[in-house]
C-alpha cells in the first residue's frame, strides 16, 4: 500500500507530499503523523507541498486539520514550498488557508517553527496556532 | 439596390486619366501639405486605386461592394486606412482620401450625360451611394486600425507598471501605480510571487500611494494579493495610505485588521526591517554643512 514517508530531522519531522492525495492516503498520514510525534516527541512538523500542482479544499481541510492533531501534541506545522499558480487559485477559490503557518521553503520553515517554539514556551501554554 | 445598368464603367473606361488626375489635384488641395515623396506615394495610391476601382466596376457596378469582386478594393482600403492611422493621420485626412474623388467623377459625369439630366440625377446617385460605402469602410477600418493600436498599448502599460522592487535581503516594495483591476490584480500578484520565490523574501510592502481610488473591489483585489503572498510565506505590509482612502475604507466598511497598514512606505520598510531583526543606525553625526541644511 502506498504511504508517505515521514523524516525525522532532530526534533522535527518532514512529510513530503508528491502523489496525489485521496481519502485513504490522508487517514493514513495523519495516522502515521500523529504515531510519530508522539514517538519522536517532535516539536514541530514540515509538510512539503512544493511538488503539489494542484490543492484543492480537500487538501486544504486534511492540511488544518493534521495541523490541529499537531497542536494537540504540542507540535507546531508549516506548511512549505507552495507554488505561486497554486497559492493564486487558493485565494480565487476564497480558501486562504487561515490558522496555517506557511513558509517560502524547508529551511524558512524550519526557522519559523524554531521561532514558533520559542513563543511558545515563552508564554508557557499553548498560545493557539496563528 | 435598383438594378439601373450604370454606364459608370464605361465612364471610367473612357475617362480614367482625367478623373486621376483631376483627383490627385483635389486630394493636394484638400489634404495636408505634403511633401515630395508623400505626394509620390498619394499618385501612386491614387492611381492604383482607381485601376482597381474600374476593374471591380465591370465586373459588378450594381453599388454593393461587399462581394467578390470588390474584394481587391476592399483590400486596398483597408491596408491604407490601417497605414494612415499608425502614420498618425487623422480620421477627416483618410476618409477625404475616398470622399475627394466625388468632384471629379461628378464633372465626368456632367460632360457626359450634361444633355440628359435624368440619367445625370441616376448616375450621380449611384456614385454616391458608391463613394459612400467606400468612405464607410475606409473610417471603419481607421478605426479599428487605432483600437488595436490602443490595445497593444494597454498591454504593454500592464506589463510596465507592475515592477517588483528588492529594498533590502528579503523585503522587496511592490508600488502600485494606476487603478487596481482584475487583470492587473492577476499579474500583480504573479509578479510578486514569483519574486518572492526568487528572492526568498519575507516580507513584501504593497504601496499603494499612486492608485487614485480604492473602492470594495480593490480593497478586495489587495487582500487577496496579500493572503496569496501569506500563503507563500511572506508576511505583506501595505503602505502609503492617504488620509482620503483610510476614510474611503472605513465608510466602504472593508475590513483590512488583518493587514498591517503604514501611512508610508518608510515606516513599512521601518518595521519590516525591524521584524526580521535589522538595525539602522547612524555611524557618525552629520557633517555641519549638512545639519545646518
Amino acid at each position: 500500500m502506498e504511504r508517505i514517508a515521514i523524516l525525522k530531522m532532530g526534533e522535527f519531522l518532514l512529510v513530503t507530499i508528491q502523489v496525489d492525495m485521496h481519502d485513504r492516503l490522508a487517514l493514513t498520514l495523519q495516522d502515521d503523523l500523529t504515531g510519530q510525534i508522539v514517538k519522536h516527541r517532535a516539536r514541530g512538523v514540515l509538510i512539503d507541498i512544493s511538488a503539489l500542482e494542484i490543492v484543492d479544499s480537500f487538501i486544504g481541510r486534511m492540511l488544518a486539520s493534521i495541523a490541529s492533531m499537531a497542536h494537540l501534541l504540542d507540535a507546531e506545522t508549516v506548511v512549505v514550498g507552495m507554488q505561486p499558480a497554486v497559492a493564486i487559485t487558493l485565494v480565487e477559490l476564497g480558501l486562504p488557508m487561515k490558522g496555517i503557518r506557511t513558509a517560502l521553503d524547508v529551511e524558512k520553515g524550519m526557522t519559523a517553527l524554531r521561532g514558533a517554539i520559542l513563543e511558545a514556551g515563552r508564554d508557557g501554554d499553548a498560545s493557539g496556532i496563528r | 439596390m435598383p438594378t439601373v445598368n450604370s454606364k459608370l464603367p464605361q465612364i471610367f473606361e473612357k475617362r480614367e486619366q482625367e478623373i486621376t488626375d483631376q483627383w490627385m489635384e483635389q486630394q493636394q488641395a484638400t489634404g495636408r501639405r505634403l511633401t515630395a515623396a508623400e505626394r509620390d506615394q498619394a499618385n501612386r495610391q491614387s492611381r492604383e486605386f482607381v485601376r482597381s476601382l474600374k476593374s471591380a466596376l465591370q465586373r459588378n457596378s450594381s453599388g454593393d461592394i461587399s462581394g467578390t469582386e470588390w474584394s481587391s478594393v476592399r483590400e486596398f482600403l483597408v491596408d491604407l486606412s490601417s497605414r494612415r492611422a499608425k502614420d498618425g493621420y487623422t480620421p477627416r485626412e483618410t476618409a477625404s482620401f475616398v470622399f475627394s474623388l466625388k468632384p471629379p467623377l461628378f464633372s465626368a459625369l456632367k460632360n457626359e450625360f450634361g444633355s440628359d439630366p435624368k440619367a445625370l440625377a441616376d448616375e450621380v446617385w449611384l456614385a454616391t451611394l458608391l463613394i459612400d460605402e467606400l468612405g464607410l469602410l475606409t473610417t471603419e477600418s481607421y478605426q479599428k486600425s487605432r483600437e488595436e493600436v490602443i490595445t497593444r498599448q494597454q498591454k504593454e502599460l500592464l506589463e510596465l507598471s507592475t515592477p517588483v522592487v528588492r529594498l533590502w535581503e528579503n523585503i522587496l516594495a511592490l508600488p502600485l501605480i494606476g487603478t487596481l483591476d482584475s487583470a492587473r490584480t492577476q499579474v500583480v500578484m504573479q509578479n510578486l510571487l514569483e519574486a518572492i520565490v526568487q528572492t526568498r523574501s519575507d516580507y513584501a510592502i504593497i504601496d499603494i500611494t499612486g492608485v487614485p481610488v480604492v473602492d470594495t473591489l480593490v480593497a478586495q483585489h489587495l487582500l487577496k494579493t496579500v493572503a496569496a503572498a501569506r500563503l507563500m510565506g511572506a508576511d505583506c505590509l501595505i503602505s502609503g495610505i492617504r488620509p482620503q482612502i483610510a476614510q474611503t475604507i472605513v465608510h466602504l466598511g472593508v475590513d483590512l485588521s488583518d493587514v498591517t497598514t503604514k501611512a508610508t512606505l518608510a515606516d513599512a520598510f521601518d518595521l519590516a526591517l525591524r521584524r526580521s531583526g535589522h538595525k539602522v543606525v547612524r555611524q557618525e553625526e552629520p557633517s555641519v554643512g549638512a545639519a545646518t541644511r
